[in-house]
């Protein structure tokens, strides 16, 4: 079933908030190799909140996950992620396009700080792989 | 451009249990990053990486080339999947041209290939930095 038109230009409910913290940024340095001695997270880091927000996004839309194939991400900082940091995510549908079955779903989502400031925004191309895709 | 300066390459290895060790870290459960069966019904072929684990690879590098350097932006292309075989590990290596800085700003074309084909399509990251 493909994804429906109106959904572009809608905005979800932000994330819960999520408290950064240095052993979850640690396990994630670990786990794709590196080390951290503290200090900002490494940079891939908020893809924590963005993908809280997209998985919310997913179960709102009834859509599956293990249909989804990452197709593009970008993140633009205003500043780093650290331990002690309280940011929620909310995501925006930006675009969307049907090719050869895929859904190609653009989300867009901002990344705050308990103040509201902005912390990084964050694009991501989401291809839902349709039953009867080539 | 004859001011581009080429940085030096890096090489990383990845296997399964650190898709499962992401997996844990990052929140992301996709089977397809686990399940053989699961990638294959989807139409991949096989367990592939999180391209989100590509992509900390690629940032990694960057950091480790400019080390305490600000990172202004950092985005790319999923363009071909990793695939992960269930033995041993695959290499993953990022390459990296830097371009003569404007107004402060570093741009990064970056090249990240598995087994010599590209697997991110026009990676690029700016960074804060001389």
């Amino acid at each position: 079933m493909a994804v429906d038109q109106s959904l572009v230009g809608r905005s979800f409910p932000p994330t819960a908030p999520y408290t950064v913290t240095e052993v979850a940024v640690r396990a994630f340095a670990e786990a794709t190799g590196g080390e951290y001695a503290g200090g900002p997270a490494p940079a891939t880091f908020p893809i924590v909140l963005a993908f809280d927000a997209m998985n919310a996004f997913l179960e709102a839309e009834r859509l599956d996950l293990f249909r989804i194939v990452h197709g593009e991400q970008r993140f633009a900082y205003e500043r780093p992620v650290v331990p002690g940091d309280v940011l929620t995510a909310t995501l925006s549908v930006a675009s969307l396009r049907q090719i050869g079955g895929n859904d190609i779903i653009g989300t867009a989502s901002e990344i705050t700080d308990a103040d509201g400031a902005l912390v990084c925004s964050t694009n991501a191309t989401l291809v839902h792989r349709g039953p009867d895709a080539s | 451009m004859t001011d581009n300066r080429t940085l030096e390459p890096k090489t990383y290895t990845l296997t399964r249990a650190d898709l499962v060790a992401y997996a844990e870290a990052s929140g992301d459960h996709n089977p397809i990053h686990q399940d053989e069966e699961v990638a294959r019904s989807v139409g991949l072929p096989g367990v592939i990486a999180h391209g989100m684990y590509t992509m900390a690879l690629a940032a990694r590098a960057v950091a480790d080339w400019y080390p305490g350097a600000e990172l202004v932006s950092i985005g790319t292309k999923f363009t071909a999947p990793v695939v992960v075989p269930a033995a041993g590990g695959v290499e993953v290596e990022v390459a990296g041209e830097a371009k003569e800085p404007v107004d402060g700003l570093t741009t990064i074309a970056l090249t990240v290939t598995s087994g010599g084909q590209k697997v991110l399509g026009m990676p690029k990251a700016v960074v804060r930095a001389p």
